[in-house]
């Protein structure tokens, strides 16, 4: 299982990437759904990789990705 | 399962932020959540704002605030802040309502050292009304109001302030969040007048006439470049071209305003 999880909300979304640019392990990555306002929205990729450094939850303007440390409860 | 900081302290009419896309407000209003959150003072916080896109924060957090009118936001505080001495007062305003506007509010609450915490996020530019040049933005920049390039110098509001008498200034960039919570905890705890200066990237209007990018990553990193964090300001070597960032100017020798004022009446 993975140490930490990571969620994407994408209700909220405005897809300004920074998440992805963000991602020191590229846990992040781009995907073809779009979010209510019709922008792009990211997608969790590789999971097991998230060191749980919460840059992406701290750095998205939107509060759309929360980040779950010690694995997925 | 939603992000437990925007359930909590995001208005539920708000959850959808107006901001532009990639703009840094929302990273700002996080890392206040969440320094509120862990230092546990919810109730004991009164928000006040000014006029712009920075002032919308408060309306959309889950906290008392007053959103008043353009620049009179450190004005309204300090009313507040002398009628209850026992909250922690914040004001959320921008570079233009700060600097601009509200110039010599800024000057005088910071010469009275009153016990404000005063979040200025900056991002070089006027981005609500439409991109015309504010007095933080850089010399040189093409903006909608100096289409062959800005012919007046930038404010640096860390001097300005500190020479005012402002007794803790930081500054930061969105792209560190968690030194950002950290002076802002700091800036909270602080007796007497302290200010956090935040650079916040506007893709919109920043991004596509100064600074030729409108990636928010891209700008984020070229605020976090412009500067070298220091401990003090002292020997800082302008020369490089790099503006001093990080925690570095903090004295405790003056009384803040609301105990010299309580110091006054017992004294009557």
């Amino acid at each position: 299982m993975a140490k930490n999880n990571v969620i994407i909300e994408p209700k909220f979304c405005k897809g300004c990437m920074i998440c992805i640019a963000a991602c020191p392990k590229d846990v992040i990555g781009t995907s073809d759904v779009r979010s209510t306002s019709g922008h792009l929205v990211p997608q969790v990729l590789n999971v097991d990789a998230c060191i749980g450094c919460m840059l992406c939850e701290k750095l998205c303007p939107d509060t759309c990705i929360e980040v779950q440390k010690g694995g997925a409860k | 399962m939603p992000n437990m900081i925007r359930e909590k302290y995001v208005r539920p009419y708000a959850q959808k932020y107006i901001f532009c896309p990639g703009c840094g407000h929302g990273i700002v209003q996080q890392a206040f959540a969440r320094t509120i959150d862990r230092m546990g003072i919810k109730e004991d916080v009164g928000l006040v704002s000014g006029i712009g896109c920075s002032s919308y924060i408060p309306v959309f957090s889950n906290f008392d605030a007053i959103h008043s009118i353009h620049g009179r936001a450190l004005a309204v505080a300090t009313g507040l802040k002398l009628a209850r001495p026992d909250k922690k007062v914040v004001v959320f305003t921008g570079d233009g309502d700060c600097t601009a506007i509200g110039g010599n509010h800024l000057i005088h609450a910071a010469r009275r050292n009153i016990d404000l915490t005063v979040v200025m996020l900056n991002n070089n530019i006027y981005g609500m009304t439409g991109g015309q040049a504010a007095p933080t933005t850089p010399l040189g920049s093409t903006t909608k109001t100096s289409p062959h390039g800005n012919i007046e110098p930038t404010f640096d509001v860390a001097k300005l302030i500190i020479a005012a008498g402002a007794t803790k200034v930081s500054r930061w960039t969105v792209a560190q969040p968690n030194q950002l919570e950290k002076a802002i905890e700091a800036a909270i705890n602080h007796k007497g007048f302290s200010f956090v200066e935040v650079y916040s990237p506007c893709p919109v209007q920043a991004g596509r006439n100064i600074l030729g990018d409108s990636n928010p990553w891209n700008m984020m990193q070229m605020y976090k470049d412009q500067g070298k964090v220091v401990k003090t300001l002292e020997n800082f070597d302008y020369s490089e071209g790099k503006m001093p960032h990080g925690d570095f100017y903090h004295v405790t020798d003056r009384v803040d305003y609301s105990t010299a004022l309580q110091n006054m009446k017992e004294k009557l």
